[in-house]
């Protein structure tokens, strides 16, 4: 789970790190307040989850009460990369001599948490990741003994920072690592974290991935993600639902249990030659009314024109499958988008035999029901 | 022969109590499975499904010979029930079914793995099955067959599929092993191609992986430099778009481009590994690899 730039930088500034003065904005007033007050030049800052804000429009420096009114206007209600902007955060412009990047996550291939700073701050990361790999130092830390002292100095030496403020990165180093440490952190990560000419450090970015799994015991991160939450009307469902669904640009709705089993169906889909519409994990042990609220989920996307279920259960039973299949269908005069059923494993036999054949077609193999739902669509499009 | 599980392995169940724990022992007993003990604080002396109960994992270790775990404790509890079965002396395997145990604890666990000679599969994992001798976990046992193919898969219901391919034809399996869907877990998939590798009685192997990190890629190249047993591959995900996760915390593929179903299936095709576009194509590669 991501939060708001202006989020993770409360979390950070809470912490110690410093960060510069900044106040957020829900409408074009408030944000013309804000940088009146914190003073000219101010930049202008959407509050969505997209790489690249500033290229897309979403970030402005203004240097008068005008052109914060003009930014403020432009950034306030806009479509970035299709995310509705509604926040903007408003902060001091930093006049800075150096960026530097800093951060902490979670190395899988190790199994251990990685500490990463490098002077090539204030751009994509992961392309100077790609193109000079040498020009971010690494740290790897032992998850048993924490981020020895020694550790935070000697990557932020190796990265090769100036040695005037060495000890003040390598101490918002420490302070990164321990927020990630208590925090359940995914990814936290500072870029820029600026150098002024006076040897100040300040952390003119921010970003903090929690891991969802531990929610449970992060109540304050959590309550920040409801308001963080973002995404379409359908991915707003889903998370009702508790789906794992994501939402793509085809045509042929997908249920299925099991990511990897869905993932395949989608591949096959688009290896028959249609396009998978999204992605619908109904979970294992999945019981009638959940199938029923998956079939309504997909059927509520306008983009879908055919419906596949491909469903092999392990705990997930086939007799529980077609009730709700059945359930959900029966309430309409006429079914809104043919829906083609495969189901494989525990009681699916029990679950064929229960299917309302006027209702769905059914397929025996995932090839055959793959490729059904495919011509179905083809047929609407046409 | 088999790997990780054969008719020695003597099964303790921790969170035998709770509802999928008590199911799934159920279940597993049905299948011929030797589980020999549960174990839950709190609930020593007490009996589930016939299996006695105990307090601790060592206990169980000590009183019943149990060799192996198998976790169903709620995620918040899972990672301490794993550091528990890693610690008891005598249990060897631990298989963790558990689904949702936060990352940071899984990378203590997955710390404290490495002091030890116990071998852990999952978490997130459908388990372990030797066809015709015992499974642990939750797979499906009517849908095995036993048989010389090994299997290693990061997802349950695409082992399923991919196992139903295999059954259908007449080719058997001689251990299935789900190493699970989550960004740290003990045996990888270079874990489990070492023992197929060294099992004589396992004649190919089908490798089903997902998006999402570098693993495939590195067992890829293990296949290439170290295995004689011929491997079959499947890649899931081809479809996914980059920065979505589709289900399993550890299928994304990153911004950079890194983790994509098509750098993992051109490293299995480099290392002269057939991958499959369906998974009755990759029934049909086994069928040429026997």
């Amino acid at each position: 789970m991501r939060l708001h730039e202006y989020q993770a930088k409360q979390v950070f500034a809470d912490a110690g790190i410093p960060t510069p003065a900044s106040q957020l904005a829900e409408t074009v007033d408030e944000a013309v307040d804000a940088a009146e007050e914190i003073g000219y030049p101010v930049a202008i800052k959407a509050q969505v989850h997209v790489g690249g804000r500033g290229k897309a429009g979403g970030i402005k420096l203004v240097e008068s009460k005008e052109e914060a009114r003009e930014a403020a206007e432009d950034i306030i209600g806009m479509d970035l990369k299709g995310y509705h902007v509604s926040k903007v955060l408003v902060e001091e412009a930093v006049d800075f001599v150096n960026e530097l990047y800093v951060g902490v996550t979670m190395d899988r291939g190790e199994g251990r948490p990685v500490a990463m700073v490098s002077t090539k701050g204030g751009v994509n990361i992961e392309e100077v990741a790609e193109e000079d790999p040498d020009a971010i130092a690494r740290e790897h830390i032992d998850p048993a003994f924490g981020m020895h002292p020694f550790q935070a100095r000697k990557v932020v030496y190796e990265a090769g920072v100036d040695r005037e403020v060495a000890n003040d990165v390598a101490s918002v180093l420490t302070t990164l690592y321990q927020l990630w440490d208590d925090r359940d952190g995914a990814d936290t990560e500072i870029n820029p974290l600026m150098i002024t000419s006076d040897d100040e450090v300040i952390a003119a970015d921010a970003v903090m991935n929690i891991d969802g799994d531990a929610l449970f015991r992060q109540p304050e991160i959590a309550e920040m993600g409801e308001e963080a939450a973002e995404g379409d009307e359908l991915e707003q469902k889903a998370d009702e639902y508790g789906f794992d669904y994501v939402r793509l640009d085809g045509n042929v709705g997908i249920i299925g249990n099991g990511a990897g089993l869905v993932m395949t169906t989608l591949d096959l889909v688009d290896y028959y030659g249609g396009e998978p519409a999204n992605f619908l994990d109904v979970g294992g042990g999945a019981k009638a009314d959940r199938i029923a609220n998956a079939l309504d989920m997909v059927f509520s996307d306008d983009n879908v024109d055919s419906v596949v279920f491909n469903i092999f259960g392990g705990i997930t039973r086939g007799d529980e499958v077609a009730n709700g299949i059945n359930q959900a269908l029966e309430q309409f005069d006429e079914i809104p988008k043919p829906v083609t059923v495969r189901l494989a494993g525990t009681n699916a036999e029990e679950g064929m035999e229960i299917l309302n054949e006027d209702l769905v077609t059914v397929e025996h193999t995932l090839e055959d029901a793959v490729q059904r739902a495919v011509e179905y669509a083809k047929e609407v499009e046409a | 022969m088999s790997v990780l599980v054969d008719e020695d392995t003597r099964v303790v169940v921790q969170g035998i109590t709770g509802g999928e724990g008590k199911f799934h022992t159920e279940q597993m007993l049905e299948y011929g499975t030797n589980v020999v003990a549960g174990a839950v604080p709190g609930r020593g002396g007490q009996e589930v499904a016939g299996v006695p109960v105990f307090d601790t994992v060592q206990g169980a270790a000590r009183e019943a010979d149990a060799n192996a775990a198998v976790v169903f404790v709620p995620p918040a509890f899972a990672g301490d029930a794993c550091f528990e079965a890693l610690d008891a002396k005598g249990i060897d395997l631990v298989v963790a079914i558990t689904e949702g145990i936060p990352t940071q604890d899984m990378a203590r666990v997955y710390r404290k793995l490495q002091e030890t000679d116990t071998h852990l599969v999952g978490p997130n994992c459908p388990g372990v099955i030797t066809p015709g001798v015992a499974k642990l976990g939750i797979l499906p046992g009517n849908i095995f067959s036993e048989g010389n193919v090994g299997l290693v898969s990061r997802s349950g219901t695409l082992t399923y599929q991919v196992v139903d391919n295999l059954t259908n034809r007449g080719i058997g399996q001689s251990t299935a092993i789900g190493i699970g869907g989550d960004p740290i877990i003990g045996t990888d998939f270079i874990g489990a191609l070492e023992q197929f590798e060294a099992d004589p009685d396992t004649h190919a192997v089908v490798m089903c992986g997902e998006i999402g990190g570098e693993d495939e890629e590195e067992a890829a190249r293990y296949i290439g430099e170290h295995m004689d047993t011929p491997v079959a591959g499947f890649i899931a995900g081809r479809t996914a778009p980059p920065g979505k996760r589709m289900g399993h915390a550890g299928a994304i593929v990153s911004g950079s481009g890194t983790g994509t179903a098509q750098s993992k299936i051109t490293a299995l095709e480099d290392n002269g590994v057939p991958v499959g576009d369906t998974p009755e194509e990759v029934a049909d590669h086994v069928e040429d690899l026997l």
